[in-house]
């Protein structure tokens, strides 16, 4: 019987030849994450347990993003927490306001994940790293703070969802739109404790932010992780950004799956996630309409520079509706600075939108775009839930930075087709 | 440890943004916490829920963010167990982390009602429903995750390894 990619790197990671899905067991890690609202709690259990260091420098990652640039004198006190953790146990990778960026788009950016690499993030995102063809996932503070003290988790050998994407992928579909079509499949809790492999031709052929998109929505189905192979397009992406040894791995082909599951992508639209779950998935075609009162283009899910590229191919020339409000939110500096240099924020700003920051902000319904009572925001952010982006009577639609730009000019939710 | 509490009811996919929003994360001090405990879900939760009472939930309690702070403000409103159909796999895991108990028992989130007085056995994992005598069973917990729980959750549990390493 043969292992999963997801079962192979954690066997590798807990120093055995084999494992099969059911069993704990207790990895090493390569990487351990937090950020502002995670990491706080996560030192003061650290504190707890009297270490002179932490297991590794250079192996600890912690990210100012969530309600930073600081939004208040609270949310300030988290980040000097984590500034002088820092500073105290010589974090290397700890990235002040001015070279930090979304946690999810900065750490691949930067080449501190890579293929192979098992990575705990004390935030549910953190699977986004699958998509390099690593096993990555969320945990909680206490988990980050025993983890930074040993270098060590455990985990339960998850079982796997195969995904198959096959066909031609039409215009204006992409990752966003394969990982909410299989939500809106297999419901929110669907892979409950699971690991999610995506593969099939129509993934072979994505590009890398695109399969950044969907490694990072695994958690909206209730997955342990989502995971896609390295390839040549990981390669191109990883060269000159990883550069400590990494390892490719696949799954064996006679690898056990608790479930396979097909798509034939050659018919799909780009796909609109009504409120209040991920799962309440349509085809934007039916969506259409849908009054919204702001638009917001950005968050570890659409923020790279690839989604700021499709949203402003769709704005160029236009203005955004008189009563809607575009808020675009660049997930680093580095793709802040190429959205500058390619034209994209001048094509923002001459629309009508605000640019942003790179900061979580209202994708959390932290700050920077709170929706106030009644009102609709139509995002290319990752969950919908009640309350999720301000008052827990406004309303949160889900789509991607193509819709999302369309329907920033029309005022309503509006296929990208029908805008150029 | 047994705990006895009347039951406030949810239904499925509790996520986190539910149980504690993000508009208070800029701090993770328990008290402040639990005074927004459940808020989206039920705004009178936290001025009616009283110590050693218990949540009742349906499937996938607690999809969504990492948030540890979830946990944190249930157990500090005073919530002495929670008992759903199936846990989100996070806060499953934060739950056990911090030493907030739980059990998942389909049986007891279906039958168990709104208002209703049970009695957990955490032990044998037995679920009594003071309304009518039923009893229901919730899987008991692997002896890993036992042996977390039994020194109060992951941290004191890393703190006697490490003394046992020495």
């Amino acid at each position: 019987m043969g292992m999963t990619i997801s079962q192979k790197i954690l066997a590798a990671h807990a120093g055995k030849d084999f494992i099969e899905a059911g069993e704990l067991i207790s990895c090493r890690l390569d990487v351990v994450l937090g950020n502002d609202v995670t990491a706080p709690p996560a030192i003061s259990e650290f504190n707890k347990l009297e270490c002179q260091k932490v297991f590794d420098q250079n192996s600890i990652v912690l990210v100012p993003d969530h309600f930073a640039p600081n939004k208040d004198i609270k949310s300030a006190e988290q980040c000097k927490i984590m500034r002088d953790f820092a500073k105290q146990y010589g974090i290397e990778n700890y990235f002040e306001i001015g070279q930090m960026g979304i946690e999810h788009c900065l750490l691949p950016e930067k080449g501190l994940v890579g293929p192979g690499d098992l990575i705990i993030g004390a935030d549910s995102h953190t699977c986004t790293y699958g998509a390099l063809g690593a096993f990555a996932t969320g945990v909680g503070s206490t988990d980050m703070a025993a983890a930074m003290a040993t270098g060590e988790a455990w985990f339960k050998v998850p079982e796997s969802i195969k995904f198959i994407y096959y066909g031609k992928t039409p215009r204006w579909v992409g990752g966003k739109d394969f990982i909410l079509h299989a939500i809106g499949d297999i419901g929110v809790d669907g892979a409950r404790y699971m690991s999610m492999e995506f593969t099939g031709e129509a993934i072979t052929n994505l590009s890398m932010d695109n399969r950044f998109s969907m490694a990072n929505m695994a958690i909206e189905a209730g997955g342990k992780n989502g995971i896609i192979a390295a390839d040549e397009i990981t390669m191109n992406y990883i060269k000159g950004r990883v550069r400590r040894p990494y390892k490719i791995y696949q799954s064996d082909e006679d690898a056990v799956y608790a479930q396979i599951i097909e798509y034939d992508v050659s018919s799909m639209e780009p796909v609109v996630a009504f409120p209040h779950l991920p799962e309440n998935t349509r085809p934007v075609s039916d969506a259409a309409g849908v009054l919204i009162d702001q638009v917001v283009i950005g968050s570890c899910t659409n923020g790279r520079i690839e989604d700021l590229e499709a949203a402003a191919m769709v704005l160029k020339g236009h203005k955004v509706h008189p009563e809607i409000r575009v808020i675009i939110l660049p997930g680093t500096q580095a793709i802040y600075l190429e959205a500058m240099r390619r034209g994209f924020v001048e094509t923002f700003i001459e629309a009508g939108a605000v640019v942003s920051t790179p900061t979580c902000g209202p994708c959390l319904g932290g700050h920077m775009g709170i929706l106030a009572k009644g009102e609709k925001a139509l995002a290319t952010t990752n969950r919908n839930f009640v309350g999720r982006m301000g008052h827990p009577e406004s309303e949160v639609y889900l789509c991607n930075p193509a819709v999302a730009a369309a329907s920033a000019i029309k005022g309503q939710i509006t296929p990208p087709w029908e805008v150029l | 440890m047994k705990y006895t509490g009347k039951v406030y009811k949810f239904g499925s996919n509790i996520d986190t943004d539910a149980i504690i929003p993000a508009r208070y994360l800029n701090t993770f001090d328990p008290q402040e916490l639990a005074r927004h405990c459940m808020e989206d879900a039920d705004a009178d939760f936290p001025q009616k829920v009283k110590s050693g009472d218990m949540i009742v939930a349906e499937n996938n309690f607690g999809c969504g963010s990492s948030r540890e702070h979830a946990p944190i403000a249930i157990k500090a409103a005073g919530v002495s167990c929670v008992i759903a159909h199936s846990f989100a796999r996070i806060f499953y895991r934060n739950a056990i982390n911090i030493g907030l108990p739980i059990l998942e028992s389909p049986q007891a989130a279906d039958a168990i009602l709104e208002g209703d007085e049970v009695e957990v056995d955490l032990e044998s994992g037995q679920i009594k429903n003071n309304r009518n005598g039923e009893v229901y069973h919730a899987a008991p917990f692997p002896e890993f995750m036992q042996g977390i729980m039994a020194q109060g959750g992951l941290i004191n549990y890393v703190k006697e390894k490490e003394k046992k390493d020495v």
